[in-house]
């Protein structure tokens, strides 16, 4: 049977929802895999909600268009759930069952009681990832919250590795120059300025992917026979 | 900042545009278009070896135009199509096609593509959902007038309340046009579609526009892997003398014909000369149905349909909806077979008619509200087929069709439980409760 993950994003303006998963996306085909994605917004606009969503497989995909009924979900901010800000409500609507929420959040949330029964019922994993905090403390800023649930969601799924996500990462900001849009085009050299150098960035996202990877190694989230990844030599000894 | 001085812009913003690298001769932009070679239709389908890319379904139309020896193209942009005809002026600018503008709006695009068509060059031209309806009634008489065009239609939506997302109604007005109408699944239909559109269309006992739909955005903003041949070789250009009617002579052009033509009056004549040039026109669009199975490999494809429990029929989008479905189904451990609808005109009636002479239940999904496809379905195997037929589950508007509602559609069906998305006014044959559609109507 095909490993199948459907793969619902939700976030705000400006995390970087659509990057992260576009570069998930490479990451799983780096990794031989198949993957499509579909990003869902409005005017673009910092805060504003923000939806992606991520197939991944490793067999082919035909499916198009949006995932009304996805295996996992991510929320990028706690305001997805706190303040509706999103294009579905509540934020685990068709969720499948022993889906998985993985949420950005330093702890479990209070959620209403009705939700918290639902999900429940459907007997789904909820995740709390303090992805913003590792970004804090591994990069310094909170940009790379994205890359920290990226490395996250690739352990849990199984189907790609760092190294793909690694080279994931460089295709997005060195090579392939795929851009999404003016907005997105412009906010890479704000954040550029903000690293000193290209490189130093990129070696900052994958330490937050690594991070995030390894969180759901040990708190045991990952697929079976997914190991920490461990930090590069050159990168140690700088 | 940096180790070298960073030029900015008067706001303070980096300017990072980069200048053309200085050569020392001048290149000829044309260069690779004026050496492409021409190679037959038959090398250029069945032989010519073929790479695989992963790009947009406009990055599609565009590599096809290229290889199709395009004279002619109009652009007049609206969503999603822009990028598409945007992309073909890319090609204008490296001689790929020889002429290109754009127009006011579709009503003059529409009637300038005659013109061309009609002058004896090959047309292409795109546009979407409301210019589609605007551009409607140039469309319309394409067909009449028997001129060999190829349009692209990524459909979006044209019913209020109004959007620029996916839904396919806007293909049920082209299918009475009596023009050729093929339904593009994903980016390698779109591909082969356009390509074999211009060959299908200029043969000359068929002499007719052909139209290659997709569903908007779906197809053409989203990636997918294309099979193409080399971008060095190019179809046979248009030869008009081949066609059915003779081009127009503009030197001497046949004035008298259009002040006192016989089809304006109310009179005998005038309706019977209406009657054999739509005979001629539809008979036009019968003979097309063996340059579809040449260049195509057919009118639809069939997979799995021998000895399924259930059959899905469906075009465009909702048939790479219902391949996933029938993954799903089978995962169930429910045997489903899958039949793609290609071409919508001419419609794939005898084949139909045989592969569901057994079939007990037919689903068609469909991303528009009025269901035109299962229309299509019921009225073709009307009396040849017992099955009951499910016009459904549609989604419209835009929406992305959940593939678990085929597998419930699928699953009701061959339970006999009440489906909860399709009403009961659109189930068709098998064995339906003339009561319960009684009272569905009622209580609606």
């Amino acid at each position: 049977m095909a490993k199948r993950f459907n793969i619902r994003m939700a976030g705000v303006g400006g995390q970087g929802v659509v990057t992260g998963s576009h570069i998930l996306s490479t990451a799983v085909i780096n990794a031989g895999g198949e993957s499509t994605i579909v990003p869902f917004y409005g005017s673009e606009k910092r805060m504003a909600p923000v939806e992606s969503y991520v197939r991944v497989s490793d067999e082919a995909i035909y499916e198009i268009g949006e995932i009304t009924f996805p295996h996992i979900i991510i929320i990028f901010h706690p305001q997805v759930i706190t303040h509706g800000k999103s294009y579905t409500m509540p934020f685990y609507f068709g969720l499948k069952d022993d889906g998985i929420a993985l949420i950005n959040n330093d702890g479990p949330m209070n959620l209403h009681r009705d939700q918290a029964a639902e999900l429940k019922q459907k007997r789904a994993k909820l995740y709390y990832f303090p992805a913003t905090k590792i970004s804090l403390e591994v990069a310094g800023m909170d940009l790379a919250t994205n890359m920290a649930l990226m490395g996250c969601i690739g352990a849990i799924t199984g189907l790609t590795s760092m190294a793909g996500l690694d080279q994931a990462v460089k295709d997005r900001f060195l090579g392939k120059g795929f851009v999404v849009s003016g907005g997105t085009a412009a906010l890479d050299s704000v954040v550029e300025r903000k690293f000193k150098k290209k490189q130093e960035l990129i070696e900052k996202n994958v330490a937050v992917m690594r991070a995030g990877w390894n969180h759901a190694v040990d708190k045991g989230w990952a697929a079976k026979d997914v190991q920490r990844a461990e930090e590069p030599v050159a990168a140690a000894a700088v | 900042m940096s180790e070298t001085e960073v030029k900015t812009n008067p706001q303070g913003d980096p300017i990072t545009s980069v200048a053309a690298p200085p050569s020392a001769a001048k290149k000829d932009p044309h260069a690779d278009a004026k050496r492409q070679k021409v190679v037959t239709p038959e090398y250029m389908f069945h032989e010519a070896p073929r790479t695989k890319e992963f790009i947009t379904g406009s990055e599609a139309a565009k590599e096809a135009v290229r290889r199709s020896n395009v004279d002619l193209a109009i652009a007049y942009p609206i969503t999603p199509q822009s990028e598409t005809m945007q992309l073909v002026g890319v090609l204008y600018g490296e001689g790929y096609v020889k002429e290109y503008y754009r127009g006011e709006e579709e009503v003059g695009v529409m009637a300038a593509i005659a013109g061309g068509s009609r002058a004896g060059v090959r047309c292409y031209t795109a546009t979407a959902g409301p210019g589609t309806l605007r551009g409607l009634e140039g469309i319309a008489s394409w067909p009449g007038h028997r001129l060999p065009v190829v349009a692209m239609f990524t459909c979006r939506v044209v019913n209020a309340p109004l959007a620029i997302q996916p839904d396919n109604i806007e293909v049920s007005y082209l299918l009475n046009c009596g023009m050729i109408v093929f339904h593009a699944e994903n980016q390698q239909d779109m591909f082969d579609f356009t390509m074999a559109g211009f060959t299908i269309s200029e043969h000359n006992d068929v002499t007719l526009p052909v139209g290659v739909c997709c569903d908007g955005f779906f197809v053409t903003h989203a990636r997918g892997y294309v099979r193409m041949q080399d971008r060095g070789i190019k179809l046979p250009p248009r030869e008009a003398w081949r066609g059915a009617v003779p081009v127009l002579d503009a030197e001497n052009p046949p004035a008298r014909l259009s002040r006192d033509a016989p089809v304006q009056k109310s009179n005998f004549m005038a309706y019977n000369i209406h009657a054999v040039w739509q005979q001629e026109v539809w008979a036009a669009v019968e003979r097309s149905r063996k340059y579809i199975n040449k260049y195509l490999g057919g009118l639809l494809t069939a997979e799995n349909v021998e000895g399924a429990e259930a059959i899905i029929i469906a075009s465009g989008s909702a048939a790479a909806q219902s391949r996933e479905a029938v993954r799903l189904c089978k995962e169930k451990g429910l045997n489903v077979g899958l039949i793609k609808v290609r071409s919508l005109r001419p419609f794939p009636t005898q084949e139909l008619r045989q592969l569901c002479g057994k079939a007990k239940l037919i689903v068609v999904p469909e991303f528009n509200y009025v269901g035109w496809l299962a229309k299509e379905v019921a009225t073709a195997i009307y009396g040849f087929s017992k099955a009951k037929i499910i016009g459904g589950p549609r989604v419209y508007g835009g929406q992305s069709m959940p593939v678990e509602l085929i597998v419930d559609e699928v699953e009701s069906g061959l339970t006999g439980k009440k489906s909860t998305n399709v009403a009961m006014s659109q189930i068709m044959g098998g064995t339906v409760n003339p009561d319960e559609v009684a009272h569905f109507m009622r209580s609606i």
